[in-house]
């Protein structure tokens, strides 16, 4: 038991039923289990996002680049499907996978050939990718009436229960937990991020690890660009902007150490699902939208104090010792 | 078989010859500039007029101030991802203050207060809890921002005073703002700390080794407490200076300059892993996004297309030292 309590998911978790339980003396149908999947719905872009972001934190690098590159490619297959609606849908999402995989590799190259730290390449790329949004849309969007109604209802079919989005979020959860925990890449990233020179001595190739890491969280911002498109029918140059930042704060609440090393699929799930919860709860227990900033940050910095007690390092006790002498 | 390694000569001082200045950061900054600069003369007609490049200086004197403290901070190996949200807390303040009707002088104080206490709060959080700056500030970032939306909604502050706006809109002499003015004192100031006090020594220090610091005596958590202060502080000047330009307060104030900020810092040779950097780097790589979005503002060209510049920009500027270097090792190899 107490080794079961020792799992920090655990604790968030329980944090997110006692969250879940206190909305629900202000709004009672909030636990309703039909509502509850209306939240998972919601929150799957971004429990995706939170996963691919995951991956390059473990190796102790960042990925600022991932709601740039949503916008870039969503913005692609958007035109791609307004320009020849024969494409069948399946073939966009490859599509967008593709660009994502592209933009993705370019933020890997610079830092696996160049050794540019990854939040100076990101950073760069973040306003690049954007920026590129403006240059092959000439700044106009496309809207609902110009996509396809496959393209926009491909998400939306429900299947057994619960609609398409959902299961490719489930799907993506069910491939990183394989890939994470039963698969030597995954132990890799999990290693470079503890202790890159170890990882170097074992065996590991580092750079081309942070590549590959690059490469998925690439392919996952594509893949979200689709998804956010069809999802919320328009593309513009203002989608998802500043996003980035709630993918990190995902991940920092489901416990991923910005250090490097440390987190799981599970948290980063669970991480997305507390901010999923948060903003699809404020508007029925009747608080202004405009708390939702405040609160999501209060639960940052909430969950680094919690998370940093568990995962200080042993410090030198030099100094104490002389003291005690 | 001895076993004695040959003494290292380590000398006090590192010798500077003309060549090292030559192909130093700064002097590669100079050069960009200068192309920059003539592209755009020969560009538009209207770049080299006095008044136009006095415009110019509007771009960067706010995110440049506080790029200053940011220098500071990230050669300590910390970073403040928070200092857009502390300017719209500081102008939502003093948004607040001037419906209580509050007068310049007090206004001026609420920014300032208000700066400084949001980058203790910072200061407090990664200091005395041992947090990771970059985690805590994103948090706070959310925090200050969040607490300004909570105040403001969808609504503005405006009927700031009119000597309110001398801060973002005067002139101290001919063509040179205040901003510019201020920022130029400013950044004398920051150079002076960083490159000739032993505080600036120390800054380094810690950035290239907080454990050894620690246990040469340097205060390592004071001095990065200060260093977050500073940072809020600069936001709060800033921040006086943004809400007196616009002549008003919308809680969306400023957003996304802390990317900006960090963007001058790297581009102006600060190590993003601490313990390297100049004033005079970030002083230059301000011009330069300066020049860069003024000059193209000017040729019509759209302010998302500038950013790809910039994002070009930081991402060569950074990559062709090294690129240079591997080049030059693959030759004498």
């Amino acid at each position: 038991m107490k080794s079961f309590l020792k799992y920090r998911e655990i604790w968030l978790l329980a944090g997110i039923v006692v969250l879940i339980g206190l909305i629900s003396t202000r709004f009672p149908g909030f636990a309703d289990p039909a509502n509850l999947r209306q939240v998972f719905n919601d929150t799957s872009i971004l429990m995706i996002l939170a996963l691919g972001q995951m991956v390059v934190i473990l190796t102790r690098s960042i990925d600022l680049s991932m709601a740039s590159n949503l916008c870039f490619t969503g913005m692609v297959v958007a035109m791609l499907n307004a320009a020849h609606p024969a494409i069948p849908t399946p073939a966009l999402i490859v599509i967008a996978l593709l660009v994502g995989l592209v933009l993705g590799a370019i933020n890997g190259f610079l830092v696996w050939r160049l050794n540019i730290p990854s939040i100076v390449v990101t950073l760069g790329t973040l306003t690049i990718y954007r920026g590129a949004t403006f240059v092959v849309s000439g700044g106009a969007w496309v809207n609902a009436d110009q996509m396809s109604p496959d393209f926009i209802n491909f998400q939306r079919v429900v299947l057994l229960g619960l609609p398409v989005l959902s299961w490719i979020a489930l799907l993506v959860i069910a491939l990183f937990f394989l890939v994470m925990t039963r698969t030597a890449i995954g132990r890799s990233i999990y290693a470079i991020g503890v202790n890159p020179t170890a990882s170097v001595y074992a065996g590991i190739d580092v750079g081309r690890t942070k590549f590959i890491v690059f490469c998925i969280s690439g392919m996952i911002g594509g893949l979200a660009g689709y998804l956010w498109i069809s999802r919320y029918v328009i593309a513009s140059v203002e989608v998802a902007n500043g996003y980035e930042l709630n993918i990190i704060a995902a991940c920092v609440i489901g416990g991923i150490s910005i250090a490097g090393g440390i987190g799981s699929v599970g948290g980063a799930v669970l991480g997305a699902l507390f901010l999923g919860i948060i903003s699809n709860a404020l508007p029925v227990i009747n608080i202004s939208p405009f708390w939702q900033m405040a609160i999501s940050g209060s639960a940052i910095i909430l969950a680094v104090v919690l998370n940093a007690r568990g995962e200080r390092r042993q410090g030198r006790i030099i100094l104490r010792k002389a003291e005690a002498a | 078989m001895t076993d004695t390694p040959a003494p290292r000569h380590i000398p006090d001082r590192l010798d500077k010859p003309l060549s090292s200045a030559i192909f130093s950061w700064e002097a590669l900054l100079v050069i960009i500039a200068i192309a920059i600069f003539t592209v755009n003369s020969f560009a538009s007609p209207y770049f080299l007029d006095p008044w136009s490049l006095s415009d110019l200086t509007f771009n960067f004197t706010e995110k440049g101030l506080i790029a200053l403290a940011m220098a500071l901070l990230i050669i300590s190996g910390e970073i403040d991802l928070s200092v857009a949200a502390i300017v719209a807390l500081a102008s939502t303040m003093m948004g607040m203050a001037v419906q209580a009707g509050a007068g310049t002088p007090v206004l001026v104080a609420i920014g300032i207060v208000v700066g400084l206490g949001c980058g203790a709060f910072n200061g407090l959080l990664v200091t005395r809890l041992g947090l990771p700056s970059i985690v805590v500030t994103i948090g706070t970032m959310s925090l200050f921002r969040g607490i300004a939306f909570i105040i403001l909604g969808d609504q503005a502050y405006k009927g700031y005073p009119e000597s309110f706006a001398f801060f973002g809109q005067g002139y101290v002499w001919w063509v040179f703002s205040f901003e510019l003015a201020l920022f130029l004192v400013a950044a004398l100031i920051y150079w002076f700390v960083l490159h000739r006090t032993s505080f600036g020594r120390r800054v380094f220090a810690i950035g290239n080794n907080p454990v050894a610091c620690q246990f040469s005596g340097v205060r390592v958590g004071r001095i990065k407490f200060i260093l977050f202060c500073l940072t809020g502080l600069m936001s709060g000047i800033a921040s006086v200076l943004i809400t007196s330009r616009l002549g008003s307060t919308r809680p969306s104030i400023a957003q996304g300059y802390e990317l900006e900020a960090i963007t001058m810092v790297v581009l102006g040779g600060v190590s993003i892993l601490g313990g390297a950097g100049s004033i005079l780097g970030v002083v230059l790589a301000a011009f330069i996004m300066g020049l860069v979005t003024f000059g193209l503002g000017l040729l019509n060209v759209p302010g998302i297309v500038m950013s790809i510049f910039i994002g070009l920009l930081l991402i060569i500027v950074i990559a062709l030292p090294i690129l240079w270097r591997r080049l030059r090792e693959g030759r004498f190899a």
